[in-house]
């Protein structure tokens, strides 16, 4: 149920002709009491999809943005389990969740655990930027048992080899990393992100998302231009934690104008 | 026969490779160069011209007579690797790594540092071998060790202060990966310990075997035999697994790591990885680690920078696991006194780290016999410390 949950909304809006706009909040961030009104911001905005970032004391694939937000949801007191029960409350929500997070918090809590929590949270994915697919076996038996999605994430690093293999095992979407690096906004990318998301297009059977630096309208509709959509971070967190809202709404409209 | 990591680099249960996939062409290139290095006779001959020639190997086996004769029990041998250049263990595998990045044709170097010895010891092989070098230190440790930060600087290393979380070790190596990530095209990360992603645990180890080789054949020669028992104190753990791994295979050689005790296992401040820790995920790989509940990774404590973290390398969780190694721990005020006792003894001050090992002898020599030996892995020298010590032991020496 939960992955099917996310394969149909993206088939509807892919099927509608719009694209795919995921953005990524802290939760905790500014207090859990925050979170699900934030979702349903971000739902009334349009949203596709929502990637929620669990805290984690050793970000190593995050930037400054989302470490700091990440030590404010800290120091507010959020647990694993407190974003599992806020997520419960409003588990009949349409807006798909996927969970960030690094491998030491869900192998704390326990795989298994992890996983019927995101079944009872109504969680669709998962998404662990330190578990490439060397070590994933760890995991993906017990994921497919409660039907979580794992997306797995390609970088411009990746050679063709790893970028087909990726493309293969990736459920839900292929997040295709934009920059060589951690989160956090960019100027500009490199030349050569045309054609790297035109490759992982081709032959791909799940949406392809740009993510990583995505942070302004005119990104946006660029690089949804070369796939099925962004994932925006660091610039939505910085959006929320100043409390100037406006620029989300700007860059979901601008996702819709993109094709 | 022992034969740690799998070709998965996997020791055990333990290690792997933990990384984004940005950096896993990398780790996986990096694994490559190393096979075809590590057998090959023109780097290891160019590994041990330097080792030799620079560095001042092999370091000597000294047999510590007065401390001994102190501390009755078992005869005690220190093995000095106090005395190699830039004062401690620590150069081998710097050297060692930095060969490998001219081998792999990166000419750009990152590495963490905690104590500043592993900074310094880059640093100085950068140096050497026309290599750009970054290092990243937590700006508490930046306090602890003023002078390391200038020697590195001298050497022409650029020094960036880290300012997150406990601005100690497991920050720098936080910021150091970032790094490593935003730089993998041209940059090789050359990790300070048996820490990180597989191949690091095993390269590093490789590159300090030299340690136990050595003092297996010194010792050999002058008792022709094997000691009973080595010591070493850990951090992440190199100095131990290259004092260690040439003796696994010899049964009836037991074999001690020391981690630092911090204020006392009970009251939470230590960086005692193995004995107060659980099992995790931390920098590329999977071994014990101080945590929460939450598998939020709290802050490792003790008087020494370079045994301030929180994880320890990978091949010491499954050492511990298999019971081929004891762990145990010494506090902050054991390794102060080791400190004063191998300095008044016989001369030698040590470095804080070290002193740890040193601090724990007491117990371990007097339950052994006078005709059993043990070698103490002497990892690096105090003159770093010395304003640290002064700091907590001024009041004595200003009487
Ligand atoms: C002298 C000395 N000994 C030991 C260590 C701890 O590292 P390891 O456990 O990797 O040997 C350090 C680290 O900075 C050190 O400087």
């Amino acid at each position: 149920m939960s992955k099917q949950r996310l394969d149909a909304r993206f088939k509807e809006i892919l099927a509608r002709g719009d694209k795919l706009f995921v953005p990524y909040i802290m939760a905790g961030d500014g207090g859990l009491d925050a979170l699900n009104e934030r979702i349903q911001f971000l739902e009334t905005c349009g949203a596709s999809a929502i990637e929620l970032g669990l805290p984690f004391s050793d970000p190593v694939a995050d930037g400054e943005t989302i470490q700091e937000a990440g030590i404010r949801a800290l120091k507010s007191g959020a647990t694993v389990q407190g974003v599992f029960d806020t997520l419960k409350v409003s588990k009949e929500r349409n807006m798909p969740i996927i969970l960030m997070t690094y491998m030491n918090p869900v192998y704390r809590y326990g795989i298994e655990a992890f996983a019927k929590a995101c079944v009872d949270a109504g969680v669709s994915g998962l998404i662990i930027p330190d578990l490439p697919m060397e070590e994933e076996q760890m995991i993906t038996d017990i994921l497919t048992q409660h039907d979580i999605a794992l997306i797995r994430l390609v970088a411009l690093t990746s050679p063709t080899t790893r970028q087909e293999e990726l493309k293969k095992r990736t459920e839900g979407f292929l997040y295709a990393v934009t920059v060589t690096g951690t989160t956090g906004e960019r100027q500009t990318f490199t030349d050569r992100v045309h054609q790297y998301l035109a490759h992982l297009k081709n032959g791909a059977n799940t949406p392809v998302l740009a993510g990583f630096g995505v942070s302004s309208e005119e990104q946006v509709k660029m690089l949804s231009g070369h796939c099925d959509g962004v994932v925006v971070g660091s610039r939505i967190v910085k959006a929320f934690h100043e409390g100037d809202r406006a620029i989300i709404k700007a860059m979901i409209e601008a996702s819709k104008q993109s094709t | 026969m022992y034969q740690q990591p799998n070709e998965t680099g996997h020791f055990g249960q333990f290690g792997g490779r933990f990384v984004p996939e940005t950096l896993m062409p990398a780790v996986l290139e990096l694994e490559e160069a190393y096979n075809e290095v590590k057998n090959d006779p023109d780097f290891l001959e160019t590994f041990h011209y330097y080792l030799k020639d620079y560095v001042g190997r092999e370091t000597p086996l000294y047999y510590a007579e007065r401390l001994t004769k102190k501390l009755g029990g078992a005869k005690i041998y220190l093995k000095r690797e106090d005395l190699n250049h830039t004062g401690a263990h620590k150069i081998n595998n710097a050297l060692g790594q930095a060969l490998l990045t001219k081998h792999m044709g990166k000419k750009k170097v990152v590495a963490e540092t905690g104590a500043g010895q592993h900074g310094v010891a880059t640093a100085t092989a950068c140096a050497l071998l026309g290599l750009e070098c970054i290092v990243f230190m937590g700006a508490e440790d930046i306090k602890r060790q003023k002078l390391n930060v200038f020697r590195m600087e001298l050497l022409g290393a650029k020094v960036e202060a880290v300012h997150h979380g406990s601005a100690t070790l497991k920050d720098a190596v936080n910021e150091a990966l970032r790094y490593w990530v935003s730089h993998v095209e041209d940059t090789h990360y050359i990790i300070g310990s048996v820490v990180g992603p597989h191949p690091f645990p095993q390269i590093v180890r490789d590159f300090q075997s030299m340690i136990g080789r050595e003092t297996k054949q010194q010792f050999n020669e002058k008792t022709g035999r094997l000691p009973d028992a080595l010591i070493a104190c850990i951090g992440g753990g190199s100095n131990a697994m290259g004092m260690f791994y040439p003796f696994v295979d010899d049964a009836s050689v037991k074999m001690y790591g020391v981690e630092a005790g911090g204020h006392g296992i009970s009251t939470g401040k230590h960086a005692a990885t193995l004995t107060g820790g659980r099992v995790g995920v931390l920098h590329g790989t999977m071994t014990y680690l101080l945590q929460d509940d939450d598998g939020q990774i709290t802050e490792a404590d003790s008087i020494s920078a370079g045994l301030d973290y929180p994880g320890i390398g990978p091949e010491h969780a499954h050492l511990k696991d298999i019971n081929r190694v004891e762990y145990v721990s010494a506090t902050d005020q054991d390794a102060l006194f080791g400190l004063k006792l191998l300095s008044e003894t016989e001369g030698i001050i040590p470095a804080l780290e070290s002193a740890h090992a040193i601090g724990y002898l007491p117990e371990l020599a007097q339950a052994m016999t006078e005709d059993q030996s043990i070698v103490v892995c002497l990892s690096g020298r105090g003159d770093k410390d010395v304003e640290t010590v002064k700091a907590v032991l001024g009041g004595q020496s200003d009487e």
